[in-house]
Parts: structure tokens; C-alpha cells; sequence
């Protein structure tokens, strides 16, 4: 996971944890029962459109509200292979890197890109963008191989050599 | 260019200089887990494959949410617990000592310039003591516990500076309000607090502690208190000079500045149902009241419990009204048994309750109902916190609570 490329859906500022996931949904039984109704406040057919790789591109704040861990688990189970936001809330960033989900932090990306287009990402380097580069704050390894890992348990049973991670 | 506090603590902690937006690694000094998380936390752990902790005397198990057990299942948490510190060789355990933030500070757990996590969100507290703190998921703290590090983002600063002498019924439960209700909910979300100026030297680690608690009302990851001589008195140390180092330079990086004159502070109250929804007592004079609650690891303290029984003496609670008073730990119970304090209290008409979270977390110890309404010393007065969703909580200094629990409505300390 070095390096990718994905098609990206762009996104505004305060993107919350309520439009994520709304709080009805939540009592669904898993993650997977709840990933169809992901952004639907804002965007009722957005998590229908979504597919496999690609990458959401937002605004300030993304992830602001409740605590709620389902909202980095959804976004990664509906195949998003990362979020490029200008800033996000501390919850969502711990429960999402926790729960392997990459995200990264780019304050003038949102600002040139549109929907549709297409970036490259090459892990604690930079961001390409129609020739565009723009460079990522490195990651320490320990946060990539967390989100490699498919979150913090099966890397710390990486770690321990559990097997049956 | 200089630096923050917490920008030094993390340096300190790490060896290298850091900037905000940096992410590092920490080694952790102290965790705090609490009797709601251990059973998850004990999961986590063994889920994770770790089979020792990595220094089990920095761990600290502490049973206050649901002490005494209120539901019938709460002492499967108790049983978990003694079976996790029994099995993992762990000293650091309080079954009924009082709260947990009010321990971990009391009891010698941490010191300045400390990085500690806790599975409470209130676990910014120990900034009162210049200790970088702040709240965990459990599954990091079972990663912790296995690994003895974190991985943390290094946060901006929001300086605060406060300067003059508080008029008499201000307390700092006052300043803390007003600056959430300045800030917003969101306002220092990821940004590190960090106190300054002569009222808050001024200032006893029990009032600066008051202040850090509530500092995740504002979002904030930590609120900072320079270490003084009043810290090394309360934490039985001498500083060193790295501790008295954790200060922010003169040329340190700010993301905000907010300068505040204690003269012009009043008395105010967080009104339902949201902390950032703060407004001067005097405007919401004359409300009627149901309930009077002082306690909490916010303003559970002997000076909050004294400052309550200077005005509560002599007099007697509202007919109608319950005062309910909780010590935030068994020691503080003991001084204000000791000097008076208590006996002032329940002359007054005070129930006093056993040190624990009790109905701060909604739990036990005078829960409401529909349309109740009850002036608190506590932290949040979220939907539901104390009761039902149609309880009217008020957040308030101690010496307001104890007013308004006179007059049977609200008033002006």
C-alpha cells in the first residue's frame, strides 16, 4: 500500500460523525448493516456510488461530534482506501488510524481538486494530482503498519505473533 | 522561538524537539482504568496476545462509577477487575478510595511533566499539576498496557491569561464555565489549554484542577498549569529544574491568545443542555429548583466543600429541596469530617453521600425525573446525564449550588 491511485468524492467542512452514521442506524447489528445509510443526511446516494479504492477529499473539521467508533469502521467497510480532509476532530483521528483506516491531512488539496478526479498517493510522501504534487506530513511507521495491520488489535497481535488474528 | 508546555513535556518525553501537527510516539508514565472500561480493556488485552503488562505498577485500576453497585450486574466489573490485577500482578488498586481524577493526583500517581492516559474522558485533570493527560478508547489503553507507549499528534496551543483578584462569590468553576461558553464546544478541539497570570498562580491545585477537568468540554486534549511551589506541596516533591522549566516562553508559537481581567468575571451557570450554553446567574435569577448537588471530580473537594458550608451555616436547605453533597475521595471525607465542615453540611440539611461518581454518571444518588430541575457542581448536563431526558441540569460553582440550595431557586451567591 505504498502507492495508489484512486478516483475521489468530495466532501465540505464539519463533516460529523452524525452525517457519517445517524444515530438511528446505530442500533443496527453490524457495520455492514449500517454502511448503506453512510452520509445520508447530506448525501442519501452517496454510499451507493462509493466503490472499492477510492478516496474522500473534505474540508475542516471532518469527523466532529459524538465518539461513535462506527464512523471510521463504516467508512473503511464501504471500501474508502482513505480520507484527505484539511483538518479532522482528535476522536475520529484516533478511532479511525485504530480501526486501519488512513487518513490524511492536506490543508490546499480540497480547494483544486474536483469530483471524479483522480489521485496518486505514495504513503508518507506526497499527493499527485494532475501533475500536481503536494507533499504528506510523514506518518510514523508504527501509524502505517497500525493501519496496514487492519487496525490496532491485529497489529498488536502482529506484534505478539498471534495467529489466529 | 520557544515553546509551549505541552510542546516541552512532549520533547521531554521523547528527546527530540517537536512542533504542532507532529505525530510521536510517548512513553507512557501512568494509565489510569477505570471499573465501567476494565472489563473491555481485560478483553482487549488478551484479544491483542499480550500476556504481561509493561510495568504493572504504572497501572491503576479504580473502582468510583459503580461503587457501591447500584444494578445487580456492576460487581461482575469488581470481579474482572480483582481477577486482571490478580493475574497481571498489579499493586495500584482503589475499590472505594473516591474518584478517579481525584485520586490519581491525591495519591502520588502523577507528577509534573508526566504523560498520562486515562479511559475517562476527564483524564485531562492532571494538568492542574502540569501533566500532559488526556482520555483513551480501551482498546488503546490495552495497547498501553502491553507496549507502554501511545502514538499522540502534538497539539496546537490556546493561551489563556488571567490577571487580578476574583471578586469574592467567583469561583473558578466560574472561569472554566465562561471559557467554554467563549470558546464553543469545539473551540480547542485538539489544541492544548494552557493557563496563565497571577490569578491562576494565585490559584489552589485543587481550583487549577477544577479548571483542567473540564477542559474536553471545550474539546480540548489537555489543559496545562505551570508546576509551582503550591505543585510541589500538594505532590509531596521537590521540582526539579526541567519542572520548573514548564512554562510557556515568552516566544512560544500561540494559536490563540485570550486575555481575561478576574474582575470582571461573575458567577454563571452552563444551562441545559449543553456546557457551552453558559450564562451570568443573574439572568436566570429566581428559577425554582428541585435538587442541589455538590460532589464530582470537578467540585468535590474540601475547599469546594467549605466554600458551600460558609454560606450553608446557620441556615437550612429549601424545604423542598435536596442537597446532596459527595467528597470526591475518602481522604477529603475525612478532613471535612475532621474540621467541621461535614457536621455544617448536614446541620444544614445535607444528604452526604459515600466518595464515588454517584450521580454525576447518572447511576445512583438522587436521580431525577421529568421536569426536575437541579443546580450541579459537576462537568456535563448532557440529556439524560442525571435522570431523564426532561432533567434540567445547571452546571455551577459550589458556592452558587450551596445558595440556590437555601433560597430553593436560583440566586446570586
Amino acid at each position: 500500500m505504498d502507492k495508489f491511485t484512486g478516483k475521489i468524492w468530495v466532501l465540505g467542512d464539519d463533516i460529523d460523525t452524525d452525517i457519517i452514521i445517524p444515530t438511528e442506524y446505530l442500533a443496527l447489528k453490524t457495520v455492514q448493516d449500517m454502511a448503506p445509510y453512510a452520509f445520508s443526511p447530506l448525501r442519501p446516494e452517496l454510499a451507493g456510488q462509493l466503490n472499492a479504492g477510492d478516496i474522500i477529499v473534505a474540508g475542516k473539521n471532518f469527523g466532529c461530534g459524538s465518539s461513535r467508533e462506527q464512523a471510521p469502521e463504516i467508512i473503511k467497510a464501504l471500501g474508502i482506501k482513505c480520507v484527505i480532509a484539511k483538518s479532522f476532530a482528535r476522536i475520529f483521528f484516533r478511532n479511525a488510524i485504530n480501526n486501519g483506516l488512513l487518513l490524511i491531512e492536506n490543508e490546499k488539496l480540497r480547494d483544486v481538486v474536483s469530483e471524479g478526479d483522480e489521485i496518486t498517493i505514495t504513503i508518507n510522501e506526497s499527493i499527485e494530482h494532475q501533475g500536481n504534487q503536494y507533499p504528506i506530513t510523514s506518518l510514523p511507521q508504527n501509524l502505517v503498519d497500525i493501519i496496514n495491520a487492519g487496525g490496532l488489535v491485529k497489529a498488536m497481535q502482529k506484534l505478539n505473533n498471534v495467529e489466529n488474528g | 522561538m520557544g515553546f509551549t508546555i505541552i510542546e516541552k513535556i512532549v520533547r521531554n518525553n521523547t528527546g527530540k524537539e517537536v512542533h504542532p501537527g507532529d505525530i510521536v510516539t510517548v512513553n507512557v508514565d501512568r494509565v489510569m482504568i477505570h471499573d465501567i472500561f476494565i472489563p473491555f480493556v481485560a478483553s482487549k488485552f488478551e484479544e491483542m496476545g499480550f500476556t504481561k503488562i509493561w510495568d504493572a505498577d504504572k497501572a491503576v485500576l479504580i473502582y468510583d462509577h459503580l461503587v457501591p453497585a447500584s444494578q445487580v450486574d456492576d460487581t461482575r466489573h469488581f470481579r474482572i477487575g480483582n481477577e486482571f490485577v490478580e493475574k497481571y500482578g498489579m499493586k495500584n488498586i482503589h475499590r472505594s478510595d473516591g474518584i478517579c481524577h481525584q485520586l490519581m493526583t491525591e495519591a502520588g500517581y502523577v507528577k509534573p511533566g508526566d504523560v498520562v492516559f486515562g479511559t475517562d474522558s476527564h483524564t485531562t485533570t492532571y494538568g492542574c499539576v502540569g501533566a500532559f493527560s488526556s482520555g483513551i478508547g480501551y482498546t488503546e489503553m490495552a495497547s498501553i498496557l502491553g507496549t507502554g507507549t501511545l502514538w499522540i499528534r502534538v497539539p496546537e496551543t490556546i493561551r489563556v491569561n488571567i490577571t487580578g483578584k476574583l471578586p469574592e462569590n467567583v469561583m473558578a468553576k466560574d472561569i472554566i464555565l465562561k471559557l467554554i461558553g467563549d470558546l464553543g464546544a469545539d473551540g480547542a478541539t485538539y489544541k492544548a489549554l494552557e493557563f496563565a497570570g497571577d490569578t491562576v498562580e494565585n490559584m489552589t491545585v485543587a481550583s487549577r484542577m477544577s479548571m483542567s477537568n473540564m477542559a474536553i468540554e471545550a474539546g480540548a486534549k489537555c489543559a496545562l498549569f505551570t508546576p509551582d511551589e503550591k505543585t510541589a506541596e500538594y505532590c509531596g516533591i521537590t521540582l526539579t529544574d526541567k519542572e520548573l522549566d514548564l512554562a510557556g516562553d515568552a516566544d512560544a508559537k500561540y494559536c490563540k491568545v485570550i486575555n481575561y481581567r478576574a474582575e470582571d468575571f461573575v458567577p454563571v451557570m452552563a444551562c441545559p443542555s449543553n456546557v457551552d450554553n453558559v450564562k451570568p446567574v443573574s439572568e436566570l435569577a429566581g428559577k425554582e429548583i428541585d435538587q442541589v448537588f455538590i460532589g464530582s471530580c470537578t467540585n468535590g473537594r474540601l475547599e469546594d466543600l467549605m466554600a458551600a458550608a460558609e454560606i450553608l451555616k446557620g441556615k437550612h436547605v429549601a424545604p423542598f429541596v435536596k442537597l446532596i453533597v459527595t467528597p470526591a475521595s475518602r481522604k477529603i471525607y475525612k478532613e471535612a469530617a475532621a474540621n467541621g465542615t461535614m457536621a455544617v453540611l448536614a446541620e444544614a440539611g445535607a444528604i452526604i453521600t459515600h466518595p464515588s461518581c454517584g450521580l454525576c454518571c447518572g447511576r445512583t444518588g438522587g436521580i431525577l425525573t421529568d421536569g426536575e430541575t437541579v443546580i450541579a457542581t459537576n462537568n456535563r448536563n448532557f440529556l439524560g446525564r442525571m435522570g431523564t431526558s426532561k432533567v434540567n441540569i445547571y452546571l455551577a460553582s459550589p458556592k452558587s449550588a450551596a445558595a440556590c440550595a437555601i433560597a430553593g431557586k436560583i440566586v446570586n451567591p
